[in-house]
């Protein structure tokens, strides 16, 4: 298979569309937490109960086309091997929970992979709507019209007084968790961002790196989303979110400008040097490549290089992990393996672009 | 000490409550505390602590004492009718077993939940259309035979069968729904 190939077949197509604000924000996500009212939460379900619960859902979602949703593909993870499993992970369509602890688990996407539904993770359907750029509002009209499709075929468990029934008492209420992912290389220079986290933890929301909880951030990539999900409705929730993100972009912005005015050169410099590293090394280690990647996209975004494409930061980060390096090898492979193959792809990758230098000379 | 309620039996659990400076203590013995269950104050602050710290892992440092031991045990037989969860398994994994686990456990939960979702307890976010409709229904339902019965104790018999009517119709309008 061709990089080209490869790629195209490994980035979920709506990588690839430009959003609002996507010099800062890399993509969002909403998630709902739904579970049905006649069968036991996953976590205490015998296998048996499992899988009456995946039949019962896809024997009531299946046959029913509707147009909004459009083609869906039921994807059980038992037909699958450890690292398509990984793949699927690393794209953020299912959760790490989903592929190791969840039994008769499956993920149900639709053709631009906007949509995916896990069944059977913590609690029935975990329903995920993921946009490119910062599309909160409309992220959550997605998420919620699949919702009402879904709940027009299938009884929730929901109670008057605590809302939608899950099986943690932090999900609660909506449900809902909508996160959205931002690249702020400026705010972690300058060393900013350290006193910020404290105050959005404050304000009810939470940080974290790029694969969800206990992860950490890679590629000056932070996730932020709420944390409660009880007392406030969706869309009160979406607007504080949406607050913060907006005072963290404009801060993210200005410190920019900032650094192009008093140390340009500085800039310009570690944005070659990242890309001398990436378009050279032979041997590269994820936390590494995550790191020049951030410069690179950086130099992009400031116009400081000129000829690549703004999304290679959010591709590349996607493609240098562990399964996708190993599903393009077509075998697997030890760390060093991954670390050789890693640069090698990136170099590949790279010259796929049409690298104009000299955008930096001042 | 003898337990206050019944004055009889040795008094085995003690409770003292603080608030705003202003301390109430409460010496009962186990069947009395029993009986007075969930109206006890703080008689299931162990195990919100329990949840509160890390809502895993429960602080040793709380439990020390016969007290404890004996407290715990009442909450140990604390159970979900529907998919036989005991509290205390939720309280060690933090998960319901069930949706039904929300009622099973509900003298205990507002605490639990006002903690993790800054102090609040009440859902004011979406209704599910389907359901949501039903649920309204249901209400009405429901409130509509009160006033039945209302009626009937006083004797109000034509006024009675008037919301009876107006029961039955909206039953039917539910069986029609959910024929659809």
């Amino acid at each position: 298979m061709s990089l080209e190939q490869f790629i195209s077949h490994a980035i979920s197509p709506w990588t690839k569309d430009s959003g609002p604000d996507d010099d800062i924000v890399m993509s969002t996500r909403i998630r709902l937490a739904r579970n049905l009212e006649a069968f036991p939460f996953p976590f205490s379900s015998s296998r048996d109960a499992a899988r009456a619960l995946y039949k019962h859902v896809y024997e009531h979602l299946s046959p029913v086309t509707e147009e909004q949703v459009g083609e869906l593909t039921w994807l059980p993870m038992e037909g699958l091997s450890e690292i398509e499993k990984t793949v699927l992970v690393e794209k953020h369509l299912t959760s790490p929970q989903l592929i190791s602890e969840s039994q008769q688990a499956a993920v149900v996407l639709n053709n631009d992979e906007t949509i995916s539904m896990m069944v059977n993770e913590e609690d029935h359907l975990r329903i995920q709507c993921l946009s490119p750029g910062f599309q909160l509002a409309e992220g959550y009209e997605a998420a919620n019209e699949l919702d009402d499709w879904i709940e027009a075929h299938l009884d929730y468990a929901f109670d008057e007084k605590k809302g939608y029934l899950t099986s943690c008492p932090t999900n609660v209420g909506t449900g809902m968790r909508a996160s959205v992912m931002m690249h702020l290389p400026a705010l972690v220079t300058t060393q900013q961002l350290n006193r910020i986290l404290p105050a959005v933890s404050q304000l009810g929301l939470v940080v974290r790196g790029i694969y969800g909880e206990g992860s950490e951030a890679r590629g000056n990539l932070f996730q932020i989303s709420n944390q409660m999900t009880l007392g406030k409705s969706e869309e009160d929730i979406i607007d504080e979110l949406r607050g913060v993100v907006l005072q963290l972009i404009e801060r993210e912005r200005t410190t920019r400008q900032e650094l192009l005015k008093h140390n340009q050169l500085q800039l310009v410099d570690q944005v070659y040097r990242s890309y001398g590293i990436l378009a050279n090394s032979r041997i590269i280690e994820s936390k590494e490549a995550g790191r020049h990647l951030s410069n690179l996209r950086l130099g992009i975004d400031l116009d400081l290089i000129h000829g690549i494409e703004g999304t290679i930061l959010n591709e590349l980060m996607i493609l240098i992990q562990p399964a996708f390096l190993q599903q393009y090898a077509e075998q697997e492979l030890s760390v060093d393996g991954r670390d050789e193959r890693r640069a090698t792809l990136i170099r590949e990758r790279l010259k796929l672009e049409n690298i104009q230098d000299g955008g930096g000379e001042t | 000490m003898q337990c206050q309620e019944c004055n009889h039996r040795q008094a085995t659990l003690h409770f003292t409550k603080i608030v705003n400076a202003k301390k109430t203590e409460m010496h009962l013995c186990e069947v009395c505390a029993k009986e007075k269950g969930d109206e006890l104050p703080g008689s299931n602050s162990y195990s919100i602590h329990d949840l509160l710290s890390g809502l895993l892992n429960l602080d040793p440092s709380m439990g020390a004492g016969a007290d404890y031991a004996k407290h715990m045990k009442q909450e140990e037989v604390l159970r979900c009718q529907k998919c036989g969860l005991f509290y205390k398994d939720f309280v060690k994994n933090s998960r319901f077993g069930c949706s039904h686990c929300y009622q099973a456990f509900s003298a205990n939960l507002d605490p639990i939940l006002k903690r993790v979702h800054g102090g609040n307890h009440t859902h004011t976010g979406k209704i599910p259309k389907r359901q949501g409709g039903r649920l309204k229904l249901q209400k009405e339902v429901l409130s509509l035979k009160e006033k039945m019965q209302k009626h009937i104790d006083n004797e109000e018999f034509e006024l009675a069968a008037d919301v009876r009517d107006r029961i039955r119709e909206l039953e039917e309008t539910e069986e029609k729904k959910g024929d659809q």
